[in-house]
């Protein structure tokens, strides 16, 4: 049996906050090119797993690799971004005064620098990386409407669309139906599914017709730990998250 | 097709731009005409003090560029750019003073007046090289800069933003001034550098020369404005609206706000350093007075009432509330304190995106 | 009617006792008078030698002029010193100016001998009665003898310092003759100091010995010099006091007494810097509550200052009898009418520019614009005086190397007391509570019923109110004029910057420790280089803290 390698491994984080466990020796696996969903109540641990991830919260115990060699523990928020994992927030932050077009401009894999940025035209490939991004979340006839003029879906994608614009591996995706129009939800479903595969995504969510639309494998968090995984069928089903969800 | 546009292209497809641009050509061509071909008695000639006025303006406008450019576009407000531009406008008094030679009240040849009154023998380090044009020229741009990179470096990167950082500015220019007052510092003391004779084998005080420095002012405020559109036209501008509305999104982006914010305050520092030196011949005077809050506080009110975040906008507030002033502080002088003040609470509140933004709504409907 | 006797005999004792009590000062009255008139002329012949006398003949018609003993000797020597001594150019008779300032045509004259008003005369029929500086000196050690027979044992002191200034044979002899007969602790060893400085010149090494030891617990600056005195070198090479044990121990006493002076001087720093820290604390605490609640910068914080000050002068004028009270009341009056003047500035201005702190920052300073020109058109543009009460005027000297000038000792307490009960409304009552709420966590607050809008102006009311009262403050210590406001708002700032706005604590803390610092400076760096210096150093410490010393907590800051 091959071993395959995962994209993502965390193993036994533990996070506390003035006593208040967020993560209890959470234990959680993404495999490549995978759309896992991760559900659980609110105060689950849900937002703060993510942020151990970019390095935004650092765990007072645990380890968190991405693939075999990169050990997130030990770096920035911009070197995590830079390696290839992207997260989407649940507020959309698009810039408002700038444009669909300029939005993805502004997240284009290359120099951050200032003069490099004064110099800088578009050069075709980078013209087509963004046409094409503009087609997968559907804003191609938007590219030139300002950020605030955007519906609250619409920013959602083109939020999307950012992230996908720095090549990542690995896409968090932190409650993006929230807001959404059942239309909304629908296209945002489909577009998810359609970066998974290329990309490995893991997204968060409360709404279970969604969830149930989109993912093959769901892991129910609950204080801090995982208590259930697999199908979707299958978690509905667990005792524990039955009484986790319901009170019983 | 979708290529930005080239940042370089004179004004590009912008209207307002050109028009702007357009202005200063036309004024740059009538006023040597309307000063030195127009005779004296007929009705459209440009006095001398008219000459200066416009002169002045155009300083001004300069000045409000470079507040437009880090506030409007980057959404720092330096309530202390006085700091930046009187070091410019010291850096070519400097020179002026050094032009005076054996004319000056105590007629020492080296030695300006005011070091003569302090029984001071020799020249101070600092002022070797000032009557050489060129030092001014490179002291008018790297003082004001080194000052604004210093600053800015310490400021940026502790990430002091907002209010706090319009604080800090104004205590800099404070301690500026309280600094160049003092008379032992070799900059004058409260009485400044004032009696200029001549710059460049000039003399200041003829027509000839004013319209000249006229000019010099005229091609430096389109230059500052040329460069300063390129920049956000470009790439990098867009970088800096980011950072305007929302800082931690284009760090988290990987962009180093910081840098940016530094480049840009250290380039708006220079721009503001040069308008002053340009100023001072024209005006004749510098003194610490110039270092004065208020005097920054009153950029930032033209770049309000203009319109900011448009660079046009700032140069017309400039030249819009400058006019107001001329005009009140000698008709009604009481008033004018009244008019500025009421000026800046009655922009916040109803006049926001300033004449820039009135023209612009009326633009679209 | 029915009085026995000896009742009667009693009466009539006690009578004739009394109608002796009664006739003995009559009678003293009347004895002295004569015996004055005839000392009364030799006074007066005296004072007329000095008409015509050289200056060393005047020396000694001084001395003898005060060796008769007359009671106007006092008044008649002060008045030559202050060169109010004048003889008229028709009799010849001395006569004493009451005041030659503003050089006017004509002098008042008063009498020599009685010291009464004795009409005026044109100037130019008056001849001034010159000194020179030995005179002047030689008279003032007279006047001082004279203050050393005052009952007041303060003249007292003063005339024993005035003496020490210029120590000779006679003024020793006067200070050997007092010593004896001296009552008071003070003035004693004032004088003990004096008889020791005089023993420093003694040929005997042994009694210079023990002047040495008998000054060593002086202060007083002339007696450290003239003992610093002892261990130069003349120009010659050689030591001037020839014994060394002499000079180790005189050595030994210079540095017990600089060590002294530097550690009263350690604590008029000190006080200094508290003093100052109390000013810019008031300024300060205002500003930081409104900015801490509201995350407004008020830049007419200034001009509120400044309308607190002019109250204080309205009042002032309005019970121009009772400056001290005046005093008392304008500190409420001042509050109320700044408070309202902030509540007012918030209905209008402040609340639609809410979230908008860069623009709030600008048209507050437009406002403040407009105050000052208001007050200048209402009040005229020049200083306007605000007096200081009696009992916080003068100083208070501790010893000879510390004194603290009263009013700021007040103002210190004064703006202990006004945190005290800054804190104690926050902290304790419902409108502290509510003012609480809203700065953590606005929209918790509106949502558990407070109404914040009414808060925000509270808030600006009390912050504006506060300025009020530190005007009040600072009437007693500056000038009262419209640029009040444009001294002290920088200072402002910087202390809200240094101290944060997470609590009242950052602007305690934050102003008097920049006060303190400021004035540790001050003795190396001058005035104004200190402030930059202080300028500077919070520009780097930003550096470490960004927000302050007590930054706002919670997730709300990072919403800047």
């Amino acid at each position: 049996m091959t071993i395959r390698d995962k994209i993502l491994y965390l193993e036994k984080l533990t996070v506390s906050f003035d006593g208040f466990r967020a993560l209890d020796e959470l234990t959680l696996y993404v495999e490549p090119g995978e759309l896992l969903c991760i559900i659980g109540p609110n105060g689950a641990g849900k937002t703060t797993m993510m942020d151990v991830i970019t390095g935004k919260t650092r765990p007072d115990s645990g380890t968190a690799w991405f693939g075999r060699d990169l050990d997130l523990l030990k770096m920035s928020e911009p070197e995590i971004a830079q390696a290839g994992i992207g997260r989407k927030f649940q507020k959309p932050t698009v810039f408002e005064q700038l444009t669909v077009f300029e939005n993805l401009e502004l997240s284009l894999a290359g120099s951050k620098k200032f003069v490099r940025t004064l110099l800088a035209r578009i050069n075709p490939t980078q013209q087509a990386k963004i046409n094409q991004v503009l087609e997968v979340i559907g804003l191609a006839d938007q590219r030139h409407s300002p950020g605030r003029i955007l519906s609250h879906g619409q920013k959602q994608w083109l939020e999307i669309g950012m992230l996908l614009m720095q090549e990542p591996e690995l896409l968090l995706v932190d409650e993006p139906v929230a807001g959404m129009t059942p239309h909304e939800t629908e296209r945002t479903a489909a577009l998810l599914q359609s970066l998974a595969g290329e990309h490995s995504v893991v997204v968060v969510e409360h709404d279970m017709e969604f969830v149930r639309s989109i993912a093959r494998r769901v892991t129910v968090l609950h204080e801090g730990r995982v208590i259930a995984e697999g199908d979707m069928d299958h978690v509905q089903n667990h005792p524990r998250v039955k009484e986790v969800y319901l009170g019983e | 097709m979708e290529l930005r546009r080239q940042p370089w292209i004179l004004a590009g497809d912008d209207r307002r731009s050109a028009a702007f641009l357009g202005t200063l050509l036309l004024v740059a061509i009538l006023v040597p005409i309307l000063n030195g071909a127009v005779p004296p008695t007929s009705s459209i000639h440009l006095s001398t003090y008219a000459l200066t006025l416009v002169g002045k303006y155009m300083c001004y406008a300069m000045l409000a560029l470079a507040v437009d450019l880090i506030w409007g576009y980057c959404g720092i407000l330096s309530l202390g750019h006085a700091a930046f531009f009187t070091l410019g406008g010291y850096a070519m008094g400097m020179y002026l003073m050094r032009q005076i030679g054996p004319r000056g009240v105590y007629g020492d040849p080296v030695l300006p007046d005011f070091m003569v009154f302090l029984n001071w023998h020799s020249l101070p380090w600092f002022w070797y090289g000032f009557n050489h044009f060129v030092v001014a020229v490179v002291m008018m741009v790297l003082a004001p800069g080194l000052l604004a990179l210093v600053f800015g470096w310490l400021t940026f990167r502790s990430r002091v933003t907002g209010v706090y950082f319009s604080i800090i500015t104004q205590a800099l220019s404070y301690a500026l001034m309280l600094a160049f007052f003092r008379n032992d510092m070799g900059f004058g003391g409260n009485n400044g550098f004032t009696d200029f004779k001549e710059i460049l084998g000039f003399d200041l005080h003829s027509d000839s020369t004013r319209v000249g420095l006229l000019l010099v002012t005229a091609i430096a405020l389109a230059a500052s404005y040329m460069a300063c559109r390129a920049i956000v036209n470009s790439r990098a501008g867009r970088v800096m609206r980011a950072i305007r509305d929302a800082e931690s999104r284009t760090r988290f982006l990987g962009y180093s706000v910081e840098s940016f914010k530094l480049w840009v305050f250290v380039f708006s520092a220079v721009i503001a350093g040069v308008a002053e030196a340009l100023y001072v011949p024209q005006v004749g005077i510098i003194n610490p007075s110039e270092f004065a809050p208020i005097n920054s506080i009153e950029v930032v009110i033209w770049v309000a009432v203009g319109g900011r975040g448009t660079l046009y906008g700032a140069a017309i507030g400039a030249v819009l509330v400058n006019y107001a002033k001329t005009y009140l502080t000698g008709a009604f002088p009481e008033v004018w304190l009244y008019a500025l003040g009421s000026l800046f609470v009655l922009v916040t509140l109803f006049l926001p995106r300033g004449i820039a933004g009135l023209l612009a709504r009326r633009e679209k409907k | 009617m029915f009085r026995s006797e000896l009742q009667v005999n009693s009466l009539l004792r006690k009578g004739v006792r009394w109608l002796f009590v009664l006739l003995l000062p009559a009678l003293w009255g009347i004895l002295p008078l004569h015996a004055q008139s005839k000392n009364d002329q030799v006074f007066l012949s005296t004072l007329n030698e000095l008409r015509e006398a050289e200056f060393d003949a005047k020396t000694a018609i001084v001395e003898r002029l005060a060796q008769t003993g007359h009671s106007s000797v006092r008044a008649v020597l002060t008045a030559f010193l202050e060169d109010r001594l004048y003889f008229r150019n028709d009799n010849q008779m001395v006569v004493l100016v009451k005041s030659t300032e503003g050089d006017p045509a004509t002098l008042d004259l008063i009498d020599p001998v009685s010291l009464k008003a004795a009409g005026s005369l044109a100037a130019d029929q008056l001849t001034n009665i010159g000194t020179n500086n030995p005179l002047r000196r030689m008279i003032r050690t007279t006047v001082a003898h004279f203050g050393l027979g005052n009952p007041d044992p303060a003249v007292r002191l003063d005339a024993v310092r005035d003496m020490l200034r210029s120590l000779d044979e006679a003024t020793l002899s006067i200070l050997r003759e007092r010593a004896g007969i001296e009552t008071d602790p003070k003035v004693k060893k004032a004088i003990a100091a004096g008889l020791a400085l005089a023993a420093l010149n003694s040929s005997d090494a042994q009694e210079r010995l023990d002047a040495i030891s008998a000054l060593r617990g002086s202060l007083n600056s002339d007696v450290r010099n003239k003992l610093a005195g002892l261990i130069e070198k003349s120009p010659d090479g050689n030591f001037v006091e020839s014994d060394e044990r002499v000079r180790a121990a005189a050595g030994i006493a210079v540095k017990v007494i600089d060590q002294w002076r530097t550690f009263y001087s350690g604590i008029e720093t000190l006080f200094f810097g508290l003093s100052l820290g109390s000013v810019l604390v008031l300024v300060a605490i205002g500003l930081a509550i409104t900015f801490g609640v509201m995350g407004v910068i008020n830049m007419a914080h200034g001009e509120l200052m400044m309308i607190g000050a002019y109250t204080t002068y309205v009042v002032q004028s309005a019970m121009p009898g009772h400056i001290g009270l005046s005093i008392i009341l304008s500190i409420p009056a001042a509050f109320i009418v700044t408070g309202l003047t902030g509540i007012f500035i918030e209905r209008t201005i402040i609340r639609f520019l809410y979230g908008r702190p860069l623009e709030t920052l600008l048209a507050t300073f437009g406002l403040s614009l407009i105050l000052q020109q208001l007050v200048r058109s209402i009040f005229s543009a020049l200083n306007r005086e605000v007096k200081t009460p009696e009992w916080m005027s003068g100083t208070l000297q501790l010893n000879e190397a510390l004194s603290i000038t009263y009013n700021r000792l007040y103002i210190v307490f004064f703006t202990l007391i006004v945190f005290a009960i800054l804190l104690a409304v926050l902290k304790r009552t419902r409108i502290g509570l509510d003012i609480r709420a809203v700065a953590q966590n606005r929209a918790m607050a509106r949502a558990m019923g407070i109404r914040s809008e009414w808060v925000d102006a509270m808030t600006f009311g009390l912050g504006s109110g506060i300025a009020g009262v530190a005007g009040v403050a600072l009437s007693q210590l500056t000038n009262v004029g419209p640029n009040l406001g444009q001294s002290y708002i920088i200072d402002s700032f910087m202390v809200v910057v240094f101290g944060g706005v997470g609590n009242l604590w950052g602007a305690f803390l934050g102003g008097m420790s920049m006060g303190i610092v400021n004035k540790l400076f001050e003795p190396y760096s001058g005035a104004v280089l200190a402030k930059i210096l202080v300028l500077v150093a919070l520009i780097l410490f930003i550096q470490r803290r960004p927000r302050g010393l007590f930054p706002q907590t919670g997730r709300s800051s990072e919403n800047s």
